[in-house]
């Protein structure tokens, strides 16, 4: 038997080992409306307080404004793991009167990013690239409405061939259980009707376990996420929960009868991040290398007949 | 009405008050009135301004405990439309004309720089419709079915952080015409504390930049002092549900969570009762005085004054007092309005002149316009015409030279083959006379002929 022992069953310990001291990284972009409460989901899905001194706009000062992208970047750890975490924010996005190509600024940063990338991942030294690429975008939905807006599709075919898009139904706390799933079909149907490309989970192998596929084929169709945000804790049947204290009741951020918090950090953290990534590198960065390829050497073809 | 209480001021300075000494009867007046009012029915109109989805049609359902329509709209309408539905209700003896106007559309669409036109467009049509028939000559102002606005409830969807820029830009262009109660709508998704902060913003946000919502009225004693609590109170957070749930041993109108039961009318719970109270059942007549005596009247003045109207007494100097119905007695009073209704009447009649003549002016303006134009058409076709005629000419003769050249062609053919005929003729001739002189070879020729033949 010691001859059929090579030894590089070890392998995956050694790429864990590698990837714990390398640490990762991994950006988020949340987009949306203001008041669905994006700031106060980020918070709760990392239990951190990213925007603790943000100012924000009045009605009269938010008329005019143009739609300006942020970065939040943090370091947190958790049992020795580091994780670099940048949310990308889109202030101002569809508050203005006229929003006409609000979106087109957050498509350029995103471009931009794969643009410096591209440049970067074709110079001559390649050791210290820094990957800013967009992982995921977290786009909310309003629940006050009946399901998507012209400027929900607008955005996200803009956006879907360039990061894989989450869509999330958002303050879900405003909707009764069936409410939830009457808007959730309905904004799966204009998903389907309006060609828009959402983050598709990937099938999972036929060895998996009865149980895994079960919670995968749930993850699918919960799609978009009702998801209720917390930046206080309160004190729910003796203990201590991140949750909204109302007069008739206490929501519980993770409790997955009230909501589907919990659905979605683990998709987004436990289970899918590093799908997301792959999916970003090898297909919408991929495409955007391709095409800037092609349109180069159609520029120089051109140049060239001239 | 503050205005009659001018009116009282002129008429105290020569009169003076008596005691009587016993009962004469005159305090049924009020009663009479009532009387009167509730033999005609009441009519109120209700617009409802919010983004598609925010719950407009359940809060009515809910204010006055009745289904009225079904209809779910979508949010890709390309603009912004309102409808209109009226219903005649009736609790114990009082009917009630209830129209409800509803936007659709609102908020949807990408650019919402015109959003709130039609809305105000709506609002100045039904103003001008009551104007139309106030200045008719044979008027039945006591039949008509008044369509103005008396109340407009501004839906302000629920973020927690503030007014939306649309909701400024819209409550901006109709606070002059309209009397607007803003309400936090579908407002079980704020908490107690959050709830208070929101509020604060909101108004603050109102007045900082102008805008003049409906106060309650407090200038009546019975009634002044929950107005002025219920002021405090603004905006309405409200939940709308027609949905009932058995609470206790009662049946209310619910909405159920996973994590508890909103009550509508748990005080409690939100301010829906509140505004049934405000709405309903404390401030409905005023809010109708209101709209009548303030924004229907700055309507018509401006109305007026743009048609070129004003107000002149008769010394031809600008009079102060606005012409009102429901003046009486007061001489100076009489004197000023029939001096306004002269000039109100001669001013009529001399702009309908002015747009008379300017009518046939421009009526022959266009006349002389279409003659001439037909002028110069027919001058154009005569000349195409003739044109075409030199055209016409011009190839008939190429085709007669034509002719005539081969006519001429032709003749010289014919004599070339007279005369070749005539060469042929004379050939066989000199041929035949030939034959004649050589018999024996003519003899075998003439066998030959006649073992041919």
């Amino acid at each position: 038997d010691d001859k059929e022992y090579v030894g590089f069953a070890t392998l995956p310990n050694q790429v864990h080992r590698k990837s714990v001291k390398k640490g990762f990284d991994f950006t988020l972009m949340v987009a949306g409306e203001s008041g669905l409460g994006k700031s106060t989901l980020v918070n709760s899905l990392f239990l951190t307080d990213m925007y603790r001194d943000r100012k924000l706009l009045s009605a009269e000062e938010r008329i005019t404004q143009t739609v300006e992208i942020t970065k939040h970047v943090v370091d947190i750890e958790e049992k020795g793991i580091k994780l670099r975490l940048t949310i990308v924010d889109t202030p101002g996005f569809g508050d203005a009167v006229n929003n006409t190509e609000c979106w087109k600024p957050v498509a350029d940063y995103i471009d931009q990013q794969f643009e410096q990338y591209f440049r970067d991942e074709s110079g001559l030294n390649r050791k210290n690239i820094q990957d800013n690429r967009v992982h995921c975008c977290l786009y909310f939905i309003s629940p006050f409405g009946h399901g998507l807006r012209p400027l929900d599709v607008e955005f996200m075919r803009a956006l879907h061939q360039r990061v894989n898009i989450v869509p999330i139904l958002a303050k879900a706390d405003t909707l009764t259980p069936s409410e939830v799933e009457r808007k959730k079909s309905k904004i799966r149907e204009e998903i389907e009707h309006y060609g828009i490309r959402i983050y598709q989970f990937p099938e999972c192998d036929s060895d998996e376990d009865e149980d895994f596929k079960l919670q995968d084929q749930a993850l699918k169709e919960s799609i978009p996420f009702a998801v209720i945000g917390s930046n206080t804790v309160v004190e729910a049947k003796g203990r201590r929960v991140r949750g909204r204290l109302y007069p008739w009741g206490i929501v519980e951020v993770e409790n997955p009868a009230h909501c589907d918090f919990v659905k979605l950090r683990t998709m987004l953290v436990k289970t899918h991040m590093q799908d997301l990534k792959d999916v970003t590198r090898e297909t919408h960065y991929e495409n955007y290398r391709a095409q800037c390829i092609q349109s180069m050497t159609r520029m120089v073809v051109k140049e060239r007949n001239r | 009405m503050a205005s009659s209480e001018v009116a009282r001021q002129l008429q105290n300075d020569n009169c003076r008050p008596l005691s009587l000494s016993g009962h004469v009867g005159f305090d049924s007046l009020p009663d009479q009135l009532v009387n009167k009012s509730v033999n005609q029915g009441f009519c109120f109109n209700i617009l409802c301004i919010g983004e598609t989805g925010i719950g407009k049609s359940t809060l009515i359902d809910t204010l006055f405990n009745t289904s009225f329509d079904d209809r779910v709209s979508t949010h890709f309408q390309p603009n912004v439309r309102l409808r209109a539905q009226t219903y005649e209700l009736q609790e114990s003896n009082v009917r009630l004309k209830l129209t409800i106007v509803n936007t659709v559309g609102f908020g949807d669409q990408i650019n919402k720089e015109d959003s709130y036109q039609p809305i105000v467009d709506y609002i100045d049509a039904q103003f001008e419709a009551y104007l139309q028939e106030e200045l008719k000559i044979k008027r039945s102002l006591y039949n008509y079915h008044d369509t103005r606005i008396h109340v407009c409830l501004y839906f302000i969807s629920p973020t927690g952080h503030s007014l939306k820029t649309l909701d400024l830009l819209t409550m901006k262009n109709l606070d002059s015409k309209v009397n607007i109660i803003p309400v936090i709508a579908k407002a079980d998704t704020i908490s107690k504390t959050e709830l208070q902060k929101f509020k604060i913003k909101l108004m603050s946000e109102l007045v900082s930049n102008g805008v003049q919502i409906y106060q309650f009225p407090t200038d009546d004693e019975t009634i002044s002092k929950i107005n002025a609590t219920m002021n405090g109170h603004l905006p309405f957070a409200v939940v709308g549900s027609m949905e009932e749930m058995k609470i206790g041993n009662k049946m209310v109108k619910a909405r159920q969570y996973p994590w508890g039961i909103v009550q509508v009318e748990n005080e409690n719970h939100c301010d829906f009762v509140k505004l049934r109270e405000m709405l309903i059942c404390t401030n409905m007549e005023d809010l109708r005085e209101q709209t009548h005596a303030r924004h229907y009247e700055l309507y018509r003045r401006c109305k007026l004054e743009e048609m070129g109207f004003r107000d002149t007494g008769p010394e031809n100097k600008p009079v102060r007092v606005p012409l009102l119905k429901g003046y009486t007695d007061s001489k100076k009073s009489i004197s000023h309005s029939h001096a306004s209704v002269e000039s109100l009447q001669e001013t009529y009649e001399a702009k309908r002149h002015e747009f008379f003549g300017e009518l046939q002016r421009k009526e022959e303006e266009m006349r002389q316009m279409f003659v001439q134009r037909v002028k110069e058409k027919e001058a154009i076709l005569k000349e195409a015409e003739r044109e075409l005629q030199a055209k016409f000419e011009h190839l008939k003769r190429l085709h007669q030279e034509e002719r005539m050249k081969l006519e001429e062609k032709r003749k010289l053919l014919e004599d070339d083959m007279i005369a070749f005929n005539k060469r042929k003729a004379a050939t066989e001739l000199l041929q035949a006379q030939a034959f004649a002189s050589t018999p024996s070879v003519s003899l075998k020729k003439d066998k030959d002929r006649k073992n041919f033949m």
